[in-house]
């Protein structure tokens, strides 16, 4: 049990970015848009934020802030391509997702490749440091992101008008709501946090972008979404299980009860669970019912 | 009346582009290779050096030096063959209206079979490497079945599914391969030569390089694909439920039976795929240590081939092209990741084929407005 307490800030370190990534994945999904370049879009985001940090560390304080910013900008002008591709032409929203996914490795390894002359940034030396009891500050954001996000879409009209994209945008739009617009809006906020998510991933657990840098976190925040029943408790119960996962797995060589599990127990457990309670809850449907929809004003 | 005439010519071109889903599949990798290009002048480096590694790779023949090899010819096959049979993966779910992200985990399964079927099998020249095949196959068969069963059963989306069954497959694969005796974190110790892919044949002509009779086996699979999607009962109820699901119900189709055989059939490609590789590249067993990313740019090469056979085959010898480029580019100043741009860009702008498509629904109506008016 001690081992697991002195773990916590490693843990928390762990969830902070998934849970933004899935905060963003939740807010797409419930306004009918599926984004799985969530995936993508961190790598964006880590790729942006690692080259802000390590070019204006030497010169800059608050680089790190300036880093942050950079990489929420950069996620929410690549989900661009995913909003017009998906609500604008009404295209697949997994082919655009798988694109952007494809695109993201690409453009960030060949632009290390153009700027650094190597695969990777260059490392930056020092990245963020660690609060009060050990606790990075990213754990803070992703606290604010997702209690704002709970108040925008049950505390204010407009997410009440997003939900109802999600569920019925035909009925949304008789009501008067811009659907396009609002669905707009939540790709470019899913596209912003998971950058920022990326970003807080790169500035916390490694010192430098490279290819493996995001190793999947996008798709666990996805999982993180399904299983959270797409609400913002849920989810942050699903991080919170799901990071606590993803920690054991790296950090478990130092807790000799649990040595005897291989680590490939914990990196698979998320997957695991997921798929099991899609399955055990199969009958009631959680998702959005609109969601992976493009929204056609004629159809009934 | 030149205004009509104008008119008349856009039109033609737009009706070309939606009749016609291989014309839009070129221009679309046209229009990845322009961008590309262009990326390239940005960045200060020459396009042309990107263009002579891809004459290298297709014909063997280095501009450069003017030395001719045809090993490099070869290795394109190589690289070719998991992505056609992936790419044939994805296209035969979609073609039942499903969309398989999976090949990647259904590859790493039957890699995964493959290569135990390889070290520990019957050492019997011929039987040894056929029955890892056909296990690797049934394997990703398996894997695929079973996002076939979830999403007829419990209505699981497949997307999601898969994504999961990708990671479980990837970390069981590290774990099992490593409980094999005399493995380290990334091999196995060699399997017996008869489990390999080699065609001694194939190598004496691309001098020496690791094309093997994996090739075959996708060519077979062209075929087979296009034998069991155009001419058999089967291919058509599958279709049927692609096109429309109620539709196929009422006419008397088993639409939960279609769904978990297509993604059963479309696993077994993918598990090909990985047998492939892991018989007729490598010697030894592999512990993972990523992915292949041939499931994944499976999708591309699919979605460029429009899911037919014969399209799919082609893509996946455009997209073995690039891959194999890779080295050659890196070895030009050409960074490598180039490639991932153009296949990515490739996938980005067919989501945006529909745009074409919306042009042309608005263009029949602003000429249905005229109409009307002038009567």
């Amino acid at each position: 049990m001690n081992d697991f307490l002195r773990m916590i800030p490693s843990i928390l370190m762990i969830v902070s970015p998934i849970l933004i990534a899935a905060v963003g994945g939740m807010i797409c999904e419930r306004a009918g848009v599926v984004n799985i370049a969530l995936e993508g879009l961190m790598g964006i985001g880590a790729f942006t934020a690692a080259t802000t940090h390590v070019l204006l560390e030497p010169s800059l304080p608050f680089s790190i802030v300036v880093a942050l910013l950079f990489a929420t900008v950069a996620g929410m002008i690549f989900s661009l391509i995913h909003a017009f591709a998906s609500i604008t032409l009404k295209a697949d929203q997994v082919v655009s997702g798988t694109g952007i996914n494809l695109l993201s490795i690409g453009i960030s390894v060949f632009l290390c490749q153009i700027m650094f002359k190597q695969e990777r940034t260059e490392p930056f030396r020092l990245g963020m440091m660690p609060g009060p009891l050990g606790i990075y500050p990213t754990a803070w954001i992703a606290l604010a992101v997702l209690l704002l996000s709970w108040y925008f879409l049950y505390r204010r009209p407009v997410g009440l008008h997003l939900r109802s994209c999600g569920e019925h945008p035909q009925a949304a739009a008789s009501a008067g709501i811009d659907v396009k617009r609002l669905r707009y809006i939540a790709v470019l906020i899913s596209g912003a946090l998971a950058g920022l998510a990326g970003a807080c991933l790169v500035l916390t657990q490694t010192i430098q972008y490279t290819v493996f840098t995001i190793n999947g976190a996008g798709f666990i925040a996805l999982a993180a979404v399904s299983f959270g029943r797409w609400l913002p408790k849920g989810i942050l119960g699903s991080s919170l299980l799901f990071g606590s996962s993803v920690a054991l797995a790296i950090y478990m060589v130092n807790i000799p009860s649990l040595r005897f599990l291989p680590s490939e127990f914990f990196s698979v457990l998320p997957y695991i669970i997921t798929l099991a309670t899609l399955v055990i809850f199969s009958g009631k449907d959680y998702a959005p019912r609109a969601a992976g929809q493009a929204f056609d004003k004629g159809r009934s | 009346m030149r205004s009509k005439r104008e008119a008349g010519f856009q039109d033609r071109i737009l009706d070309l582009f939606t009749s016609s889903d291989a014309l839009v599949s070129v221009v679309v990798v046209l229009l990845g290779f322009a961008v590309g290009t262009v990326l390239l002048i940005m960045v200060g480096r020459n396009p042309g050096d990107m263009y002579s590694a891809i004459t290298q790779v297709l014909s063997g023949y280095d501009l450069r030096s003017g030395v001719w090899n045809a090993r490099y010819i070869g290795e394109w096959l190589v690289m070719s063959t998991p992505l056609i049979l992936c790419g044939l993966s994805m296209a035969f779910a979609a073609r039942t209206g499903l969309f398989n992200i999976g090949a990647e985990g259904q590859y790493i399964v039957g890699l995964t079979v493959a290569q135990f079927v390889a070290l520990y099998g019957p050492q019997v020249a011929g039987l040894h490497w056929m029955l890892a095949v056909v296990l690797g196959m049934m394997a990703g068969a398996f894997w695929g079945g079973i996002v076939g069963a979830l999403k007829a059963k419990y209505s699981v989306s497949e997307v999601v599914a898969t994504i999961m069954l990708n990671y479980v497959a990837y970390f069981a694969s590290r774990f099992l391969t490593q409980l094999i005796p005399g493995a380290n974190t990334y091999r196995t110790p060699s399997f017996s030569q008869t489990a390999r892919l080699e065609s001694p044949f194939l190598m004496a002509l691309t001098n020496g390089s690791r094309v093997n009779y994996g090739f075959y086996l996708a060519i077979v699979s062209v075929i087979v694909f296009w034998v069991i999607i155009e001419k058999t009962r089967l291919g058509f109820s599958l279709r049927a439920t692609g096109l429309n699901k109620d539709a196929a119900r009422f006419s008397g189709i088993n639409v939960t039976g279609s769904i978990g055989g297509a993604m059963a059939i479309s696993g077994a490609f993918a598990g090909l795929a990985g047998a492939i590789v892991a018989l007729g590249s490598f010697s030894y067993g592999r512990v993972l240590g990523g992915y292949d990313n041939y499931g994944f740019n499976g999708i591309a090469v699919a979605l460029v081939g429009n899911s037919t056979a014969g399209g799919t085959g082609i893509a996946g010898l455009l997209f073995g092209m690039l891959n194999s480029a890779q080295p050659l580019m890196q070895s030009r100043q050409i960074p490598k990741e180039i490639t991932a741009i153009i296949s990515g860009l490739v996938v980005v702008f067919i989501s945006l084929r529909g745009g074409v498509r919306m042009l042309l629904e608005w263009r029949m109506k602003e000429l249905a407005r005229k109409g009307r008016v002038t009567e």
